[in-house]
């Protein structure tokens, strides 16, 4: 859909069923879900944070990566186990591969990542089979970009019109809030004389953050009242508000130990309000009809006016000259 | 985009397409196709409430409710005060959005064209809940796993009628093959709007809609909204090639960030 055709939709005025929703709110939960959005990011980008630590000299970041990579992903599988309906059955998820669905493209990724991001912190803590270190950490920096980038798809391949207007920008939302934590994590964990990887991570992580998420809102137009109200409003700004903060105290005091590990803190929290903020606001614009009729009312209204070359009905009004009881009857 | 899904889906020699066509414009509101569909389903009750939304209690689609009739009363309706009826049921969709991100292969295109879901596959991971258009297909509460309407595969399998056309009193919902059902809807449309019932239009049915057309459809009196249906659904999966290609871009811009990153020597 074109940006143009959501910015005409008229405020209030929609037909609707008793006020109900369309679709179904998801019934995927919280903290599981947004803490798997978090945790997921934060372990995919720290791997080749990770990577470029290991190879530039810096075990110290590298091994603080590693085991921030190990840990998330794996708190975050129990998240996603914890939340199916029947938790016995995840191995289900590894019947089949299914391109079409993004929950299973990233069940293989999973499978994938994890297990390179488990046994290249492993490595890294004993200090065991370095060579195989050096491959897994290779393994996990590879695949952990697609771990931090394909839960946009996850979200935005749904009905739910806040996530799926937006899935061209939520992917690069995604990856920029996964190097934040990424990042910050690095600041906060690691003394300044190695972190500059981790600092420069963040800083760039930030600033593309910052500009994918007012990128989104512009383009969304009325779907993105989702995002600004209530408690995914709130807790968006709350995130915009901690990225600047830390953004700014990582640029100026980011060799100073105390400023940088209070800008980590500060990037880390708010991408995990980031990663909360949508996914609230997912569920608030499936809840509320007006966000699921609306764009789509006024995208019917202009392709019959264009299939039938004839000027608009007024807004709200019904489309055509309604039906006689009496008529009814004479037609069955 | 064909109307022949059980053949896209690998199905070499199979049954015609078989669908419903509700025609609300004679439905009375006795809800004997929610009961007949419950009893033959075996679904589990679906909460006892009064909403005060008329007749209607049983409020919307969902895990334990396959067959939802919608009460709309229309007290300011120019000429004469009207009570709408009609009652809603999976869309067994062309492109079907549950079918699509259904990561297990629990949700499968039957012979029929249909779209069911395989309840010992289903690990309950609530992706088809989030995907489809119509609010449809729900998890359950009590045993985690998804459920919709089958358009009772096993009825039909055996040559029966699905349990809530045969149950139907006045035929407002017509089982048989989709090609008939079109034909019929077309000429009850053109008979009504002889008849000067303006607003009526059929929903779902196009191969050129969203959905790549309906395996049921419906015969509105009003616009869709107005009885809790979408006005033009577009199932989701249609953008998904797109979203891969952001996707890769914005990993491959996260490991290129991580380079970068690192550059400015050794510590
Ligand atoms: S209406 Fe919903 S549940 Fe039914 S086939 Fe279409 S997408 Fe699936
Ligand atoms: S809940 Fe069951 S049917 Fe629905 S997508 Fe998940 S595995 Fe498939």
């Amino acid at each position: 859909m074109k940006r143009d055709e959501q910015l005409m939709v008229p405020a209030a005025e929609f037909g609707s069923y008793y006020g109900r929703p369309v679709i179904k709110e998801p019934v995927w939960g919280a903290p599981a879900i947004p803490g798997y959005l978090f945790l997921g990011g934060l372990a995919g980008a720290s791997s080749p944070l990770a990577a470029v630590a290991e190879f530039s000299g810096r075990p110290g970041l590298a091994l603080a990566a590693k085991t921030t990579a190990a840990g998330a992903i794996g708190l975050s599988v129990v998240a996603l186990v914890q939340d199916l309906g029947r938790p016995t059955r995840f191995h289900h998820m590894l019947r089949v591969f299914k391109p079409t669905s993004p929950m299973s493209v990233g069940s293989w990724l999973l499978s994938a990542y994890g297990p390179a991001a488990g046994a290249a912190a492993a490595c890294a803590i004993t200090g065991l089979l370095p060579a195989a270190g050096r491959v897994a950490t290779v393994a996990a920096a590879v695949t952990g970009p697609a771990v931090a980038a394909y839960t946009a798809a996850l979200l935005a391949d749904t009905a739910v019109p806040a996530w799926h207007e937006a899935h061209r920008e939520l992917p690069y939302l995604f990856v920029s809030s996964a190097a934040t934590a990424a990042g910050g994590l690095g600041l906060l964990l690691v003394r300044p004389e190695q972190a500059a990887p981790a600092r420069n991570l963040a800083l760039i992580g930030a600033t593309a953050e910052l500009t994918a998420k007012s990128l989104l809102l512009q383009r969304l137009g009325e779907v993105a009242e989702p995002y600004q109200s209530g408690r995914a409003g709130r807790l968006m700004e709350a995130a915009e508000i901690l990225t600047a903060a830390g953004l700014t105290a990582a640029a100026v005091g980011g060799r100073n130990r105390i400023i940088a590990a209070l800008a980590g803190a500060a990037l880390v929290a708010s991408s995990a309000f980031t990663r909360f903020g949508i996914f609230f606001a997912g569920r608030m614009s499936a809840g509320d009809p007006r966000y699921t009729v609306g764009p789509q009312r006024n995208r019917k209204d202009r392709k019959d006016r264009g299939d039938r070359g004839i000027s608009p009905p007024p807004a709200g009004k019904p489309a055509r000259a309604p039906a006689e009881r009496g008529d009814l009857a004479a037609a069955r | 985009m064909s109307l022949d899904p059980a053949a896209r889906s690998g199905y070499a020699d199979h049954p015609p397409r078989m669908g419903f066509f509700t025609d609300t414009s004679v439905c009375i509101g006795c809800k004997a196709c929610e009961v007949a569909c419950k009893e033959w389903n075996g679904v589990p009750e679906d909460g006892l409430e009064l909403t005060g939304m008329s007749y209607d209690n049983t409020q919307s689609l969902g895990a334990s409710t396959w067959r939802h009739v919608a009460f709309i009363e229309q007290i300011d309706h120019p000429g004469q005060p009207r009570w709408l009826m009609a009652s809603d049921v999976c869309k067994h969709c062309t492109e079907a959005g549950c079918l699509d991100v259904c990561p297990t292969g629990a949700l499968l295109r039957t012979e029929f064209g249909t779209v069911v879901v395989q309840d010992d596959v289903c690990n309950g991971c609530g992706n088809c809940v989030a995907a489809c258009p119509f609010g449809v297909i729900g998890r359950r509460e009590t045993d985690g796993g998804a459920h919709k309407c089958t358009l009772c595969y096993d009825r039909i399998g055996d040559g029966l009628t699905p349990a809530c056309a045969k149950a139907c009193p006045t035929e407002s919902i017509q089982f048989g093959p989709l090609d008939e059902l079109r034909d019929r809807a077309q000429a009850r449309l053109e008979t009504l709007h002889e008849a000067g019932v303006a607003g009526a239009q059929l929903y779902g049915e196009d191969p050129g809609n969203g959905i790549g057309g309906a395996g049921a459809f419906f015969l509105l009196l009003d616009e869709p909204e107005v009885y809790g249906l979408p006005p033009d659904p577009v199932v989701t999966t249609r953008d998904l090639p797109r979203m891969w290609r952001h996707v890769a871009s914005a990993a491959a811009a996260l490991a290129a960030a991580a380079l970068i990153s690192g550059l400015g020597g050794r510590a």
